[in-house]
């Protein structure tokens, strides 16, 4: 636990440098959702390339971090199949429709105040921590 | 090519500190979840050390037109926090609390996250697809319940 608190604060640095650099760089608000979600609907069509750029980056690079990281980084996800398909979906409609993730709405909405950010926040908390209760404690699937 | 150097940067930094932070290990989200439960601290510190740089990035950005590469820094945000905002908030928190995966790192531990990692992947892809139908008939609805 003491040193998974310590790469949690380094890794979150590390998250909070890249949506500098992609702020004050390429001009762009760092929204894992909107790069993804721009490309899949074709709303940010015009700058495809850069997104496709970005998520070779995020799909490419941990794979050089991973075998010199010291701590698990298994994902051990759920084998309830039915709650993964359920999950990704809400993941994906609920992002897009409140137009950002943890990423955009988080990391950079809440670092400059904005009421949206911090609303959506409390609001994706709220029903994160109510689906751990429902789905974990109660009806005991994950 | 310069643009996508600097994009392939940003997301590769971005990946790598969703894979140290903690963020890839749908156990420790869904810990930080759980309050009632054996609640995980961690994901605060991930979000605070996030927060930090940004704040300052803000800042900078604040005193200057344009970003390094010439285009113009996004805007003030708006402030109103409407009914899509709310609801795509719940739909997506309820979605990141059952599997624990978010889209960042849903696509930076997709090399390794095996048959679970890929489902939960084109489902959140097939959810992007349809959210442009699903909020037309929100705003239909909505319109017509006056």
């Amino acid at each position: 636990m003491q040193i998974e608190w310590i790469w949690g604060l380094v890794g979150g640095l590390m998250i909070g440098l890249a949506a500098s650099f992609h702020l004050l760089v390429n001009g762009r608000i760092m929204g894992a959702s909107g790069i993804i979600g721009g490309l899949v609907d074709r709303s940010g069509w015009s700058t495809w390339a850069e997104r496709v750029a970005f998520i070779a980056g995020l799909a490419l690079v941990p794979l050089l971090v991973k075998p010199v990281y010291t701590v698990v980084v298994e994902t051990n996800i759920t084998e309830n199949l039915y709650a993964v398909v359920f999950a990704g979906l809400l993941v994906g409609v609920g992002t897009r429709l409140a137009n950002g993730c943890t990423s955009g709405h988080g990391v950079c909405g809440i670092s400059r105040f904005s009421l949206r950010g911090i609303g959506a926040t409390i609001f994706y908390l709220i029903s994160g921590g109510l689906a751990v209760i429902v789905f974990r404690h109660l009806l005991e699937v994950i | 090519m310069l643009r996508l150097i600097t994009n392939f940067i940003a997301g590769g930094l971005f990946g790598a500190g969703l894979l140290v932070s903690g963020m890839t290990n749908t156990r420790k989200v869904q810990g930080w979840l759980d309050i009632f439960g054996d609640w995980d601290p961690t994901l605060a510190f991930v979000l605070g050390g996030a927060i930090l740089p940004m704040a300052v990035a803000w800042n900078i950005a604040a005193r200057r037109a344009r970003a390094v590469l010439g285009d113009e820094l996004p805007g003030k945000p708006g402030s109103e926090i409407d009914r899509n905002l709310v609801l795509g908030s719940l739909m997506f928190g309820a979605g990141w609390g059952l599997v624990g995966l978010c889209p960042g790192p849903a696509i930076a531990s997709i090399t390794w996250g095996g048959v679970g990692g890929l489902v939960f992947l084109i489902a959140m892809l097939a959810g992007m697809v349809v959210a442009p139908a699903f909020r037309t008939r929100l705003n239909a609805m909505a319109a017509a319940l006056g």
